[in-house]
């Protein structure tokens, strides 16, 4: 333990404790904007400085950690001299910034600008001289980056290198003409990019945004010849309440269902309903590779960053890889074909949304093989953050609203399907189904299959399923990925079954998710939080496997067949092909 | 997005090849191997085109912005290939004092290139440079061995229409 004092009141922390944690764990919050836990603590901003007695000048309180030296210190973290070069870093970064807030995405979430109201920086042109003056790069499908606005933080640089191990943004040139930027200055759409919008949920300003397509929902609805439907995946729930003031964890379901009707979308539908479908073909598929001999492991497909990368950095797997669509795809393949039909609806009339914690959903929509009907199975995809936007747009009182339920038959889903927002639920709904299957279809099979959850980025796990062993593994995050399947490649991992999700704890931290500033993410596992609301879901749900749901007997019975079925294949599968984009 | 690549097709003999898979493989694996490899990749090229640090990145195991954000941020890796005739202008202290910036503006306007590049022909290339030690001429420029001392914007134009072959 190293006795300190922190403005003046002595306190006892343990070695290594950094400035910026022993001043936290006491009740004081340093304000930063660099720092992020785990993946970017560089020092580099300098708005954590700290007086610190014997100190020459003022120290970066996020990258030093107190030892048996600093015994009987005495840190300032809010003298004069702190808060006067607190403010000066604001207003040098704001002389190179061009403060378009009015209409920033970021606006009112922003942590420059939080800051400078904090510090009260109100003469943004306190220091005149030369701006740069950057290109917006718009290139891809699911974000936009607007350097002028950036920072330098690099936050979304170390989300892309150690979240991902990707790292097709960084630094580029020096001291005033450095620019987060791509290789080359080349587009992010034509870079090994996932699209996963790791980076944006990273960013403490507005550099970094989806693409805001809730023009085009708005236009739409106002459209009297469109049929507007919607589907919500299992994840929005789980961060929704967040922008309305509702605590990390709260599943908002019912409010969620309410708000979308009140929009004005035709019907409303819930993508749980595909994950239970997912789950039927993709246990299907696993078990027909283990009989058959086929390709293994088997590698789930749900998650479009994924498959991105898989497609990008190991094409090898691609034969591991799942045919099976996406929920999000299925769902959508399913309206605009049994339910267009069932409904007498033509389906070019039809306008799919999603509404998605996703990022990577933008560039799923546009892919090759997924139009069953003809027509994409989804049209327009938006971001949880969106949805908020339009929520508030619409003057709707997001609390206030009663809990509705979704539209029948591609409604409530099982709670096999609520849990695929989470690192480990697509396994564990997988295996409710395929142990079932594999075990004679006893009504009484396993529900809950705990060693695959957590949140954990590497998960092993072996199950005896009626005399076979049945060896999983479950990873989050594309870096955890990569270690994995370089294991796999090498022959030191025996498994049959991987779950990889691209998002570090799955879908509930996914990059289109409500933002919470980095204050909140240094100190709270999100991921954690956030996925505790799906399980609670689930273990409410009466019906918590997927082949058990009433609304997935009814589409087998009335369209599909059965899993695997020669129509199933044509509506609910698709294929992968190597991409050669710059690495 | 302005993507800065090259003007000049990049072609290489086998031997060069050759010799940078040589420096590669025997440097990496050490700490801090990708400077010494840009430098001798560049001794080798005589400057990191995209498809030298895209080899560098497939061998090394890294994203080619990582080896792109090292090149440009030392100011010893060029992009571009030098020209035929390499113009450094000196931006030292004394040189610039008396109006090199301008010099090395005009240059850039006439070459129509910025500070780092090779015209399309590949006859000139710009760069600046610091001290050559000829304070007492400045401003100062070099094109190839060539030394030209007290310059005034004016003088640019018909100093480069001496290179006209």
């Amino acid at each position: 333990m190293v006795n300190i004092k922190i403005n003046g009141i002595e306190y006892s922390v343990e070695e290594g404790t950094t400035i910026l944690e022993a001043c936290r764990q006491n009740g004081i919050r340093i304000p930063t904007l660099c720092w992020l836990k785990d993946i970017n603590a560089i020092g580099a901003c300098r708005i954590c400085v700290v007086e610190m007695s014997g100190a020459r000048s003022l120290t970066a309180a996020c990258v030093y950690p107190l030892s048996k030296f600093d015994e009987g210190k005495n840190i300032l973290t809010h003298s004069p001299a702190v808060l006067e070069s607190r403010k000066m870093t604001l207003q040098l970064l704001l002389s190179n910034h061009n403060m378009d807030c009015l209409a920033c995405a970021r606006s009112g979430n922003c942590e420059l600008q939080a800051l400078c109201k904090e510090l009260g920086v109100d003469d943004s042109s306190y220091f005149e001289g030369a701006k740069n003056e950057f290109d917006i790069d718009t290139s891809s499908k699911h974000m936009y980056r607007d350097d002028n606005k950036c920072i330098n933080c690099r936050r979304c640089v170390a989300a892309c290198e150690k979240y991902q191990g990707i790292g097709v943004i960084g630094a580029n040139e020096r001291g005033f003409k450095t620019e987060i930027s791509c290789a080359f200055g080349m587009d992010l759409a034509n870079t090994a990019c996932v699209s996963c919008g790791q980076c944006i949920t990273a960013c403490p300003t507005g550099a970094l945004s989806e693409k805001d397509d809730t023009d085009k929902v708005w236009e739409a609805l106002a459209d009297p010849e469109k049929v507007v439907v919607v589907q919500t995946a299992p994840a929005v729930r789980a961060s929704l309440g967040e922008a309305f003031g509702y605590p990390m964890g709260t599943h908002v379901e019912g409010k969620l269902a309410a708000s979308l009707r009140r929009l004005g979308f035709n019907a409303v539908f819930d993508t749980d309903f595909g994950a239970d479908l997912t789950i039927m073909e993709e246990a299907n598929e696993f078990i027909d590779r283990v009989k058959n001999g086929g390709v293994l492991p088997m590698i789930t497909s749900c998650s479009p960053g994924w498959i991105r990368y898989c497609e990008a950095y190991f094409p090898e797997f691609l034969p591991n890889l799942s045919s099976c669509k996406s929920p999000q795809q299925m769902a959508g393949a399913i309206i605009k074909t049994y339910w267009a039909k069932k409904n007498n609806i033509d389906p070019k009339n039809i306008v799919s949304v999603s509404v998605m914690p996703c990022t990577a959903k933008k560039f799923e929509i546009g892919r090759e093989d997924q139009s069953a009907a003809g027509v994409p199975d989804v049209d327009i995809s938006i971001t949880t953050r969106e949805l908020v936007k339009m929520i508030n747009k619409a003057g709707l009182r997001f609390n206030d609203l009663p809990d509705e339920k979704f539209d029948s038959p591609l409604s409530e889903g099982s709670g096999a399907a609520i849990i695929f927002g989470a690192t480990g639920g697509v396994m564990e709904a997988a295996l409710r189904t395929a142990v079932w299957k594999l075990t004679g279809e006893a009504p009484d099979s396993p529900v809950e299959f705990n060693e695959v959850r957590g949140v954990e980025g590497i998960k092993f796990a072996e199950y005896n399923v009626g005399g076979t062993a049945v060896k999983v593994a479950v990873v989050s995050g594309l870096a955890n990925a990569k270690k994995l399947l370089t294991q796999v490649k090498n022959g030191e991992v025996d498994v049959q079954f991987i779950e990889v999700m691209a998002c570090p704890g799955g879908c509930v931290n996914g990059g289109g998710q409500v933002i919470q500033p980095a204050e909140v993410r240094n100190f709270v596992d999100i991921r954690a939080e956030r996925a505790k609301a799906l399980y609670s879901l689930d273990s409410a749900r009466a019906v918590r496997k997927s082949h058990e749901s009433p609304d997935i007997k009814e589409v087998y019975e009335n369209f599909l067949g059965e899993p695997g079925s020669h129509i199933a294949h044509e509506v609910l599968h698709t294929s992968y092909k190597p991409s050669s984009l710059s690495k | 997005m302005a993507f800065k690549k090259s003007v000049v097709a990049f072609s290489q003999t086998p031997e060069q090849e050759q010799k940078l898979m040589e420096v590669i493989n025997k440097e990496k694996g050490h700490k801090g191997a990708l400077m010494p490899i840009l430098q001798q990749a560049q001794e080798i090229y005589g400057y990191l085109p995209i498809e030298v640090q895209t080899i560098i990145a497939e061998e090394m195991g890294i994203s080619l912005e990582k080896v792109y954000g090292v090149v440009t941020f030392y100011a010893q890796f060029s992009l571009n290939p030098k020209g035929k005739y390499k113009i450094s202008v000196c931006l030292g202290t004394a040189c610039y004092v008396k109006g090199s910036g301008d010099v090395y503006n005009k240059l850039q306007e006439l070459l129509n290139i910025k500070g780092g590049e090779l015209t399309p022909d590949g006859k000139f290339s710009l760069e600046a440079c610091r001290c050559i030690g000829a304070c007492g001429l400045a401003p100062v420029m070099t094109i190839n061995d060539d030394v030209y001392g007290r310059l005034t914007v004016d003088e640019v134009g018909d100093i480069l229409a001496k290179y006209n072959d």
